[in-house]
């Protein structure tokens, strides 16, 4: 059964998923005062208010959650503990958000260096028109705009189009709509990949294999993207689908206009998550007002859930249960990335369970997992796939670029926990890539090559 | 060349650093991300010299051997430099992010200590400069191709590939070296490290003599790596007890 913000969902086998998506870690942490100790209705009373504020930080503690129903001093040194807990794990987090980013980013880069399929130029897709195949310099630049124009459009048009739906509770028809998309990338994407593969190293593969290899990865893929499965294939299913779209972005994106593209897409993320009226805030916000978790497909989670510190032992044993769960899906942060067109894919986010918090004696503190959209995963290796594919057979740039993004990703996280709220992940990330892209190719390249011809160090 | 010499040189460059970096600074996160920072410290720095030199070629003549000549060396002296002015400013980045950390633990010490932070962005700066050096060597290595067909030295790989350990290992405790000197304020040790790096970059005008730049830059590491291990609290005593494996007491270790 596949589930996707369906509610009903919620009282099935909640253990099982929660089960799937924790880690079993339980780190020591001081015990908290018993007086922290609320009521149920309490609690979820000042779970709500907190949620409505602003307060969703990328490691919104229960122990916040805890505090008694509306006592403000309680609830504001809870709060500076939450902040101090928050920037205490942030480096966790950053690391969590690194791994996949750099495990997308060694996908696309080998797969760009080895297979020649996705550096051949073999026609465009209809969203980028006009040619690049144009004598001049400034007709190129002209056309490369235009794309960047009709592309950014494109992209516009389908955000309001999902929010709208999102907000009309057209909830079958984005389920569809997203089915179709990862249907189409895990077995029509992946087909095409896997040739590609076979024929650069000239390996024969069978069609009845072939049969068998795609249908298991790909209906494994749904299963684990769309419904349940354990986090970490999740997790490497949404890398893969990502690391594919991207291949499909460095193929049929002409050159200039990927450059051009790239930094439309994060000015324009920006402005969708920033902006009052941005498309992506206002899906975060009417997920916020409806308590579901925010548009659990295109969304890349490192979730994480600790259970610790129990006020009485004897209460230990009801461990990760629904009080969790409920707290994690509405405290996490997210931070968004347009969802585009092309970049349907999905993820699996159990429903969330909208029964308040029953019992209170155990005190939690959850470490919560950052989210990270998948267009983000798509343009951070767009990036990087382009400047392997096109950096004149340079390395450095290709390692500048990486080291740029990732570095972009730890500002951007470090803004995040500061300023707790969903935040557009490309800006500083792909700014950073493009100044690194550019520079080390124009500038850093001559001086290392002439410095390698006499063996220099510096 | 081929896979022997690709991974030949891969491991001789890279290996120890490698090894230091999963045993001792992959556990932690917070340490990842000094490393990278650090390495992303070097790359500006890099960037920053590269485009002076970049605008000096340019507004050269490019027929004129000597002058190019010594515009490289210029460049290679100013990228230097360089180096170790950013290498000031990320110690004062860590210095503030150490009273932050401070600021934000629960019992008012900091989660790294500036030594560690010292360590690792050595390690940071070392990896970047040696993976620069070193990567484009290597992915022509695997391709076909004969070193130094046109009378150039065979060895040209495998010293590149020792050369850019040493270089690794060198950043690692200049890194060391130079946030004692910064904390302490004891400005000579400072200055040591810079007059090192110029040695060691100047020594490398040498190749393809490397018994003239190799061999110093070597010497130039163990006398570095043992100032670094006595700044770092070690000394005889605990190498000694190090080395026979006998359990000491609280005595410090150097780096963890």
């Amino acid at each position: 059964m596949i589930t996707f913000m369906n509610n009903s969902d919620s009282e099935e086998e909640p253990c099982n998923e929660r089960t799937s998506l924790m880690s079993a870690e339980s780190p020591p942490v001081p015990s908290y005062q018993d007086g922290l100790q609320a009521s149920a209705a309490g609690e979820a009373q000042a779970h709500r208010k907190r949620r409505a504020g602003s307060n969703r930080g990328p490691n919104n503690i229960a122990g916040g959650e805890m505090s008694g129903s509306g006592i403000p001093v309680r609830e504001s040194a809870l709060e500076n503990e939450e902040e101090e807990l928050t920037l205490k794990y942030g480096a966790k987090h950053v690391i969590m958000l690194f791994v996949p980013v750099t495990l997308c980013m060694i996908v696309v880069v080998a797969t760009i260096k080895s297979v020649r399929f996705y550096t051949e130029k073999n026609g465009q897709l209809i969203y980028t028109p006009f040619s690049e195949d144009t004598p001049s310099v400034g007709q190129r630049l002209l056309n490369s705009v235009l794309n960047t124009i009709v592309m950014i459009s494109v992209i516009i048009v389908m955000t309001v189009f999902l929010v709208l739906l999102y907000k009309y509770r057209c909830y079958k028809f984005i389920h569809g709509w997203l089915i179709l998309s990862s249907l189409m990338l895990l077995f029509l994407f992946t087909y095409i990949y896997l040739g590609e593969v076979l024929k650069t190293y000239n390996v024969a593969m069978d069609y009845p294999t072939l049969f068998i290899v795609i249908w298991n990865f790909g209906a494994v893929g749904m299963i684990c993207i769309h419904w349940k499965g354990p986090l970490q294939l999740q997790q490497a299913y949404l890398i893969m689908i990502s690391a594919l779209m991207a291949l499909v972005f460095i193929k049929y994106l002409p050159e200039w206009s990927a450059w051009v593209i790239l930094g439309a897409i994060s000015i324009y993320d920006l402005m969708a998550v920033l902006c009052p009226k941005g498309p992506l805030r206002m899906l975060v916000e009417t997920a916020q007002e409806r308590n579901e978790p925010i548009f659990p497909a295109l969304i890349y989670s490192s979730a994480m859930m600790w259970t610790v510190g129990m006020a009485k032992p004897d209460t230990a044993a009801r461990g990760p249960s629904q009080q969790t769960w409920d707290a994690a899906e509405d405290g996490r942060e997210h931070l968004r990335s347009p969802s585009h067109a092309e970049s349907q894919m999905s993820e699996t986010r159990s429903p969330v369970p909208t029964h308040p918090i029953t019992s209170l004696e155990e005190l939690e503190e959850e470490e919560r997992g950052v989210k990270l959209g998948l267009g983000d995963f798509i343009f951070y290796s767009v990036l990087v796939g382009k400047a392997a594919a096109t950096a004149s057979g340079d390395w450095n740039t290709t390692l500048a670029c990486f080291v740029a993004i990732l570095i972009g990703l730890c500002l951007t996280l470090l803004l995040l926990a500061v300023f707790k709220k969903a935040l557009p992940a490309l800006p500083i990330s792909i700014t950073f890539g493009l100044i690194f892209y550019f520079s080390t190719d124009n500038l850093v390249r001559p001086f290392m090559d002439t410095l390698a011809s006499h063996q220099l160090y510096i | 060349m081929t896979l022997a010499v690709f991974f030949g040189c891969t491991f001789i460059a890279f290996g120890p650093a490698f090894g230091l970096f999963i045993f001792t600074i992959a556990r932690d996160p917070l340490r990842i991300i000094i490393l990278i920072a650090g390495a992303f410290f070097w790359l500006v720095s890099l960037l920053l010299s590269s485009l002076i030199w970049f605008i000096a070629v340019k507004a050269s003549d490019p027929q004129d051997e000597r002058l190019q000549k010594g515009l490289l060396i210029f460049g290679v002296m100013f990228s230097v430099l360089l180096q170790e002015a950013f290498r000031f400013l990320y110690y004062k980045l860590l210095r503030k992010a150490i009273e932050g950390l401070v600021a934000l633990s629960e019992d008012g010490c900091s989660p790294i200590s500036i030594q560690q932070m010292a360590y690792v962005a050595g390690v940071g700066f070392g990896l970047m400069s040696g993976a620069f050096s070193m990567i484009n060597l290597l992915a022509d290595a695997l391709g076909p191709g004969t070193v130094g067909i046109h009378g150039d030295s065979q060895l040209y790989f495998l010293t590149s590939a020792f050369m850019t350990m040493v270089l690794i290992f060198l950043h690692t405790f200049w890194g060391i070296l130079f946030f004692h000197g910064c904390e302490h304020r004891r400005w000579w040790e400072i200055a040591a490290v810079v007059i090192m790096h110029l040695t060691v970059s100047g020594l490398s005008f040498c190749n393809p003599l490397y018994v003239g730049s190799l061999v110093p830059s070597y010497l130039l590491m163990a006398a570095a790596a043992a100032w670094a291990y006595l700044l770092s609290g070690g000394s005889a005593q605990n190498l000694r007890r190090f080395l026979l494996c006998l359990r000491s007491g609280a005595s410090p270790q150097p780096g963890s």
